[in-house]
């Protein structure tokens, strides 16, 4: 084992994966020269050349729908999209084409794609730089869509896309980019489509994904103090989605929060609670709370940054509501 | 109109007169095929929206006549007879029309939808423009790979307005990517005039800004567009560098088998397909060379209207596809939690 960063994950994995397969090429703006705008292809220009690291103009529907057709034909790319603010000019490319073309010809070609992209807000990146669409790519069969929170998940799951017959989208964020855990020296893939309980508790379950993982954890070791046990679902992978292992848990703890970075109308976390009422309503001791962004355009001051985002004081918040059974007053 | 000389035919080899022979037949099988379409469609047997290709029997023809094997083909929507005449059997065709099993695409696509990658045949797609940067991508893996060949990105006149094929355009010059944007430029959208769509509407200038050369011919000539197609093709394969290629004919019909066209002058139109059908034109031309006779034109016409039959008694014969099978083909690598058979069945 070796601790690592998030960041430190993301760039060995690629590096390896480049070794392993030569028809493995990464693809995105600034990712060579510049060694990539939050430095995840730091180094690897230098050691793979411009042919397996390329540096693409601004011109993400171009490029992505280049990856696909190259797909198509064998090649194994994996695209940087710089935000996933960006990726909307680019939509049409991942849900018209990306996600059909296994499916709709019938089974005739594969697309082993992976659109690699932060999402999120941190920092007072302010409305267009802040946003949370993974649960669009989530919405669509046919992608597969992940998002680790550790560097353990990270590598694992970047090599499992890498390796992977589909496309596959592939959340960061840039809160998590400088975190440390532990890896493994040895090749090892995590599963897509497998959630994992990453602290086990019996009070509640709190389920979330990415950020809002790293999140959850510190909130249950510090709700650990006061003798609230909080059971930590980390999805991993949106889609598909691992109903069984949220189920199990909410079975268990009877209690059920959901969290997530996305604005709560249609987000993430609506999708959480549906699954939660239709396969464990009867082991529901309180309605499942929901915490979500607050359906603003992300505001630039920072406080008004801070407050439309969720946090651990909002989770906090939940969980006592949960526990003590009122009821959720989100506006 | 001007058609190639043909001097010395004389000196034609069997091989050379049976090839101009088979231009004919694959324009005629087109023909057939997409009237006996549109009959299957007026019959319900055919559903969604379908597109035909009459009058752009040349243009077809002679795009597919200067391809070779290697190469791979990107097209729109209107895409029955590119893979016609890119040599895959009408019945499998007719079949994916009426959305049996025993299409070309397992009858998940339909008519919009049509796939064969054993012969290139790399796709229709009906998100205009969407079908550009992929061809683009398929040229870059020919490339990256260093294979041979050069992939065709067939498109309408009017996509050429959106911003997809501008990006194409500037990452296969930079790319070196042997892409052919093959413009099928029937003078319409659905019913707007490339004049009101296109700023410039010499679409083959349409490069210019991005160093990409750009030409432009008669469609309704399957010759000239064979010899253009294959000058232009050979190429991108030598070069790398990409090219357009602005062919220019006659849409004969609406926008869609469903459009009754009443925004175009019924005089024109009426005008339209008498001069600038493509058949008329090639067989007059058969037929001034001495390659062909009534006789064969005859026995030929008669080929054709059975073949087409054979294609719809296939196509009718074909098992719907199951329910059970809904899931089927959702992920090429399979993983935990996705709906399978057993979900499948629950729908029955």
């Amino acid at each position: 084992m070796t601790t690592i960063t998030y960041r430190q994950a993301l760039n060995s994995t690629l590096g390896e994966e480049l070794e392993r397969d030569p028809k493995v090429l990464l693809m995105g703006e600034e990712i060579g020269i510049f060694q990539g705008s939050y430095r995840i292809t730091e180094g690897l220009l230098q050691r793979f050349g411009p042919k397996r690291v390329v540096d693409a103009p601004i011109a993400e529907e171009g490029f992505v729908g280049v990856a696909i057709g190259a797909a198509m034909l064998g090649l194994r790319p994996v695209v940087e999209i710089m935000t996933i603010n960006f990726i909307l000019v680019a939509i049409d490319q991942v849900v018209n084409h990306a996600s059909k073309i296994h499916y709709m010809f019938g089974g005739q070609v594969r697309v082993p794609l992976v659109i690699r992209t932060p999402s999120g807000g941190t920092g007072q990146l302010a409305a267009t730089h802040s946003q949370s669409f993974e649960n669009w790519f989530a919405y669509c069969p046919g992608l597969k869509v992940v998002a680790p929170a550790t560097p353990y998940d990270a590598k694992g799951l970047l090599r499992a896309a890498i390796r992977d017959d589909d496309p596959v989208i592939f959340i960061e964020s840039l809160a998590l980019y400088d975190t440390k855990g532990e890896v493994p020296d040895e090749d090892f893939v995590v599963p897509i489509g497998v959630a994992e309980v990453k602290r086990a508790g019996h009070d509640v379950t709190v389920v979330a994904y990415s950020r809002m993982t790293a999140v959850a954890l510190q909130v249950a070791q510090r709700l650990a103090e006061e003798g609230i046990s909080v059971e930590v679902v980390d999805l991993r992978s949106l889609r598909p989605l691992d109903r069984p292992t949220i189920i199990a848990s909410v079975k268990k703890t009877n209690r059920a929060v959901v969290i997530a970075e996305d604005w709560y109308s249609y987000g993430v976390t609506a999708e959480l609670a549906a699954t939660i009422q239709e396969d464990a309503f009867d082991y529901l001791d309180a309605p499942v709370q929901r915490v979500a962004g607050l359906e603003v355009p992300l505001p630039y001051a920072k406080d008004l940054s801070a407050a439309a985002k969720p946090s651990a004081q909002s989770l906090i918040n939940a969980i006592h509501r949960v526990l003590h059974g009122t009821r959720n007053n989100h506006g | 109109m001007t058609k190639p000389a043909l001097d010395n035919h004389t000196a034609l080899s069997a091989a050379q007169v049976a090839e101009l022979r088979h231009y004919y037949y694959q324009m005629v099988l087109m023909r057939r095929f997409e009237e006996r379409t549109n009959e299957m469609y007026v019959k319900a047997k055919i559903g969604g929206y379908c597109h035909l290709n009459l009058g752009e029997e040349a243009t077809i023809v002679g795009l597919m006549a200067a391809l070779k094997p290697e190469d791979y083909i990107f097209t729109n929507y209107r895409e029955h007879g590119y893979i016609l005449a890119r040599g895959v059997a009408p019945g499998p065709i007719m079949a994916e029309l009426f959305g049996r099993e025993t299409g070309v695409s397992g009858g998940r696509g339909g008519s919009m939808h049509l796939f064969d990658v054993s012969k290139g045949f790399m796709g229709g797609y009906a998100i205009v423009g969407g079908q550009v940067p992929l061809a683009v991508g398929a040229a870059y893996a020919l490339r990256y790979q260093e294979q041979p060949g050069v992939v065709v990105a067939q498109m309408g006149d009017a996509s050429t307005n959106i911003g997809a094929f501008y990006e194409s355009l500037n990452l296969a010059k930079l790319w070196k990517c042997p892409v052919l944007f093959f413009i099928v430029n029937n003078g319409y959208g659905m019913g707007s005039t490339v004049e009101m769509g296109s700023s410039e509407p010499d679409l083959w200038k349409k490069g210019a800004s991005f160093r990409v050369h750009g030409e432009q011919v008669d469609g309704t000539d399957v010759l000239a567009v064979r010899d253009a197609v294959r000058r232009l093709r050979d190429h991108a394969e030598a070069t790398g560098e990409p090219a357009i290629l602005d062919v220019v004919s006659f849409r004969f019909r609406g926008h869609s088998v469903i459009d009754a066209d009443r925004y175009r002058d019924a005089e024109e139109v009426r005008q339209g397909r008498e001069q600038h059908d493509p058949l008329r034109h090639y067989a007059t031309w058969l037929q001034d060379h001495a390659l062909a006779d009534d006789a064969w034109f005859a026995t030929l016409a008669e080929q054709v209207e059975r073949e087409v039959q054979e294609a719809i008694d296939f196509a009718n014969a074909g098992p719907d596809p199951k329910i059970e099978d809904i899931f089927t083909y959702m992920y090429a690598s399979p993983v935990p939690n996705t709906p399978g058979p057993e979900a499948a069945r629950r729908l029955l």
